[in-house]
């Protein structure tokens, strides 16, 4: 039985990667279980500068999901590199992927050549589509011309595959796609989180601090793959699939949908170990579906 | 942090609008009074994070009101039932820090996790005291475990019903100290705060996310940077606290 997958390149034992923001930089779960079983794991999405994100309440329960308004609470990308990714090589022994998010196309650039002189970074994934912050984040992936703007100048800085991790909050997400590869585009990763509110009946107020936040967890997990489905028809390059996943069997869908590995986000929030258990699972879900080599799945509804 | 599946031994209202909740299992990860435990209840995404109130070996007790439809879960689940419960969060309280004569200020839920604070500090030698305030008589609870242990309890309720008539801060001015403990309702800390006369911590409530510090969904400034509730916290020193 064989789990591996392959993503421009980058080979990875198996298709399981924690998502960016729901792992911070691995060290709270590294003290739960030996992250080497995961595929890679997405660090916790870095910006020129630190920011604090938003005020809180920043999250909120939803039936089957959750919102969040976090905007991008991080260090800045040199804290990150000097002081997180010596922290995880301690723990992790593969290559992790960055997240990078930016408010103007020199600052994803800026960043990314950061990343990119870093040996234990395998992948960037660039964030054009975080519904939490103003000017910025998700501004950069609800307009093609722009998506693939960002996506030239961070291609022109970094010879390590770049996936443009793309917003569900859009009339055509296909379309979008399409100009990430067109502008040169390793990879796409979908979906962020789906833009939604909740108002609290005692104080008839929006729960969220900033009033509105990103839907995650298994109710958007059709939506994704719905998503999934419609770029795998719309581009050539490779997908990373995500939004809901929770179990091997969710893994197996988004393979069929269309995508060559899985990120599994709010599913770790609730059960630390949801990722360690999602790897444990997939031989036993492979062979009760006859499946001898997780890669043969990839598309494999279409 | 551990993970773990809990038998409920008791679960049942203590007072008008708080239950004791009971659980039996592996209680290994829990190092401190002050920490919290995150519960999973069907039907719910995000668990519930509860103070607990007082552990040994065999299992732990937490007390709760019933202010959302999670809370309101948890109070129909049965004695017998399992829970699955992450417990060990949070940071806990600093005893190294008490002094000789420690004061503990509670109101209303954030009377619970004092209880267990109380009877370390006791064990420590050390002569802690308590002030603890409630909305009315019939609200109050554990009082007199507090008393149990043989310390100085000072009540506050708002009604008078109970103690001094005012809030737990009216309560605090008998006492002196070396040191304070206060957890309770942000209000009632930011009003310690003002009129506390020695150093001390404070223990926070947030809305989580996780509970174990991945999503930051609970972060606050600090005087110290940026600090998570629920990983760095819930207990922030008084000099640190940005009101």
């Amino acid at each position: 039985m064989n789990t591996s997958v392959t993503l421009s390149g980058l080979e990875l034992e198996n298709p399981v990667i924690p998502a960016a923001g729901t792992f911070g930089y691995g060290a709270e779960f590294a003290a739960l279980y030996d992250l080497d079983c995961l595929g890679s794991f997405v660090m916790k999405s870095a910006t020129a500068l630190p920011r604090f994100g938003n005020p809180t309440p920043r999250v909120a329960e939803c039936p089957a999901g959750m919102l969040n308004a976090v905007g991008l609470q991080n260090p800045g990308a040199d804290a990150v590199i000097a002081e997180e990714l010596p922290k995880i090589r301690t723990f992790f022994h593969k290559k992790v992927i960055a997240n990078v998010s930016g408010f103007s196309i020199e600052e994803y650039a800026e960043t990314c050549a950061k990343f990119d002189a870093q040996a234990q970074v395998g992948l960037l994934e660039v964030n054009i589509s975080c519904p939490n912050v103003h000017c910025g984040g998700m501004a950069f992936g609800t307009d093609p011309a722009a998506a693939a703007a960002v996506t030239r100048a961070v291609k022109a800085v970094t010879a390590k595959p770049v996936y443009m991790k793309l917003s569900p909050n859009v009339r055509d997400i296909a379309e979008i796609a399409r100009a990430c590869e067109d502008a040169g585009a390793d990879g796409v990763s979908l979906i962020n989180t789906l833009l939604g509110l909740r108002i609290d009946l005692k104080t008839r107020k929006p729960v969220l601090a900033n009033r509105t936040g990103g839907l995650s967890g298994p109710a958007v997990l059709p939506v994704a793959l719905r998503m999934v489905c419609e770029v795998y028809d719309a581009v050539r390059i490779p997908i990373i699939g995500m939004g809901g996943v929770s179990s091997a069997e969710d893994v197996l869908e988004m393979l069929l949908a269309g995508a060559a590995a899985v990120e599994v986000g709010a599913a770790n929030l609730v059960n630390p170990f949801a990722c360690r258990d999602i790897v444990a699972a997939l031989p036993a879900a492979m062979e009760k579906y006859g499946i001898e080599n997780l890669s043969e799945l990839i598309g494999g509804a279409h | 942090m551990k993970q773990g599946i809990f038998e409920i031994a008791e679960n049942a209202p203590a007072a008008p609008g708080v239950s004791r909740l009971a659980l039996r299992g592996d209680t290994s990860a829990v190092t401190a009074p002050g920490q919290f435990v995150n519960i999973r209840l069907d039907g719910f995404f995000l668990r519930r994070p509860l103070s607990v109130c007082d552990w040994d070996a065999s299992g732990f007790s937490a007390f709760y009101k019933v202010v959302g439809g999670g809370t309101e879960a948890l109070s129909q689940k049965a004695a017998g039932g399992t829970l699955d419960v992450l417990t060990g969060l949070g940071n806990g309280f600093d005893l190294a820090a008490a002094g000789d004569r420690p004061l503990l200020i509670g109101g209303g839920s954030g009377v619970s996790p004092l209880y267990g604070l109380a009877r370390r500090l006791a064990a420590l030698g050390k002569r802690p005291a308590a002030a603890l305030g409630f909305n009315t008589a019939a609200e109050v609870y554990l009082a007199a475990e507090f008393a149990a242990l043989g310390i100085p309890v000072h009540l506050a309720t708002l009604d008078g019903g109970a103690g001094t008539a005012g809030t737990v801060v009216d309560a605090i001015y008998d006492f002196e100290y070396s040191y304070f403990y206060a957890c309770g309702p942000e209000a009632m800390l930011r009003a310690v705060d003002k009129a506390a006369a020695a150093p001390g911590e404070f223990s926070f409530e947030a809305r989580m996310g996780c509970g174990f510090g991945a999503c930051m969904g609970c972060t606050c400034k600090t005087k110290y940077g940026a600090k998570r509730i629920c990983r760095d916290g819930p207990v922030l020193k008084r000099e640190e606290v940005l009101w």
